[in-house]
């Protein structure tokens, strides 16, 4: 009996260290790919970390679904948004020929565009949903820039990690990854249906990351930002936070 | 009156009534189900008007609604307040709790197959592949009768396959239309959500799959209640039969 339970003791010792360095070595690999979500942390940490890893791993570059012309919804929800402000309506009356994107941080020339200085860019479009976390959708037409080209254009610093970016609205913010930035559906959204976008769908400029919820795709874009940290890019659980503590990747 | 379950089922598994791997998965199950009912409320009060195809929306036709207040007042509900929005936190822990169960289900299967748990416990036996032993059982139901003897120690027909089809029909449902719903899932394998008709018939079928997986957990809390909730809670936690004194 004892030298069973001796035997057992070792190997269930061996196996708990050998599980154990496991887990480090994995954490150590998941850091250096890049497959730890900045919101991994606490009681949801976990499932966080499973979803983005795993996301990221067997969906790199897949495109997100794009439809026929016939299933472009006839009349898109516009959802809600708080009152926009002086600034904006100024912007509006002039019919935002002075509105600038800026994009600055961790790139080689940082630059302040007009929507005339995007439209010189290659011009893209889709017809992909937008799918809100609420449980609704609806499909469009977007027509725009894509954000990989104008980063490129900057020139984007090797050690670039994310891409964080505001709302001409106070408190709205959202950050995507690199691979989520260069993505070719990641859209800098000037038109919709064949005409400018509208400003309650986020006219003059609204970026759409197409294969996250609707909330990474934020309306009235003013600034880009690169960073390599992902300290104070997302602030799950804090109520005056952008995201209301909603999680940070919403590929899900 | 014959048994409702076969000799040769009865015979078996006498020593011990479940395995303890059974136990732990069973136990984690429920607390991630519990987990994963309270979390999926909570999101579905957010919008809680369903739709065929592939969109929908406050501005579309609904199939149906569900005639409750909603966390959003862009919903047109008819109600004239609105309730507060707890989505941040639910959806991380409907996913966390999905994450546990989908992990929690591929050890419990893999286990089921290694050991043949499936062929001995839960597979009827032949003799109790008949429509007339399905009726035995059901008539059993029926007249309210109590357990029959053999049921200390194994299934009846009736349990057999309904344990089998919310493991391997009602669970994999479930599983599957919610990742039908995950937008980059979308991008990478199309035909899960294409398959279903598009998001919204893949949202209002994970609706209508989580009420089957709830009726089912309501009935098999009714029956445990009704045929001794202490020995069914100590075989599950134990994994003993509790033999009656007299017998002892």
């Amino acid at each position: 009996m004892s030298k069973i339970s001796r035997r057992r003791f070792m190997s269930a010792g061996l196996a708990t260290t050998a599980g154990l360095s496991g887990v480090a070595v994995a954490a150590k690999l998941a850091q250096l790919y890049g497959l730890i979500a900045p919101d991994s942390s606490g009681i949801f940490g976990p499932g966080e970390m499973l979803t983005y890893a795993t996301h990221r791993l067997l969906v790199r570059g897949s495109l997100a679904r794009e439809f026929p012309r016939s299933m472009i919804s006839k009349v898109p929800f516009a959802n809600v948004f708080a009152p926009l402000g002086a600034d904006f309506k100024r912007l509006e009356n002039a019919g935002f020929s002075d509105w600038r994107l800026r994009i600055d941080g961790m790139v080689a020339r940082p630059t302040s565009l007009s929507l005339s200085d995007l439209k010189n860019f290659p011009m893209r479009s889709q017809i992909t949903e937008v799918v809100c976390e609420e449980g609704w959708s609806y499909i469009g037409e977007w027509i725009g820039t894509s954000l990989h080209e104008v980063l490129n254009a900057c020139g984007v610093l090797p050690q670039a990690r994310y891409v964080v970016y505001f709302s001409i609205q106070p408190d709205w913010w959202e950050s995507i990854d690199m691979a989520e930035a260069m993505h070719p559906q990641t859209l800098l959204t000037w038109g919709m249906n064949d005409a400018n976008l509208p400003v309650s769908f986020g006219g003059p400029l609204r970026l759409r990351v197409p294969r996250q919820l609707g909330y990474k795709s934020v309306k009235f874009l003013q600034r880009v930002v690169i960073t390599d940290s992902p300290k104070g890019i997302v602030s799950a659980f804090d109520p005056n936070a952008a995201n209301y503590g909603y999680s940070w990747y919403a590929g899900i | 009156m014959p048994n409702i379950v076969s000799r040769s089922a009865s015979l078996r598994n006498r020593k011990g009534r479940h395995a303890a791997l059974v136990r732990v998965t069973h136990w984690i199950t429920v607390f991630c189900f519990v987990a994963l009912l309270v979390s999926g409320i909570e999101i579905l009060i957010s919008h809680p008007r369903f739709y065929w195809g592939e969109v929908g929306n406050s501005v579309s036709s609904a199939v149906f609604k569900i005639p409750i207040p909603s966390s959003r007042r862009t919903v047109p509900t008819g109600y004239g307040y609105v309730l507060s929005d707890q989505n941040g936190w639910n959806r991380y822990l409907h996913f966390e709790a999905a994450w546990a169960l989908v992990l929690t289900g591929v050890i419990y299967v893999v286990f089921g197959l290694w050991t043949r748990h499936f062929g001995k416990n839960l597979f009827p036996d032949k003799a109790d592949r008949t429509w007339a032993a399905f009726w035995r059982v059901i008539a059993h139901h029926l007249r309210m009768a109590p357990p029959d003897e053999t049921e200390k120690h194994t299934y009846n027909a009736l349990q057999r396959i309904t344990y089998l089809a919310v493991i391997f029909v009602w669970f994999p449902l479930v599983i599957w239309t919610g990742l039908a719903m995950s937008p980059t899932l979308n991008a990478a394998v199309p035909w899960v959500v294409n398959a279903l008709g598009g998001r919204q018939s893949a949202r209002t079928l994970h609706f209508f799959v989580s009420v089957v997986l709830v009726l089912f957990l309501m009935v098999h809390v009714v029956m445990v209640v009704l045929t001794g909730f202490a020995v069914r809670m100590r075989e599950m936690i134990t994994g003993t039969t509790a033999v009656p004194k007299e017998q002892a």
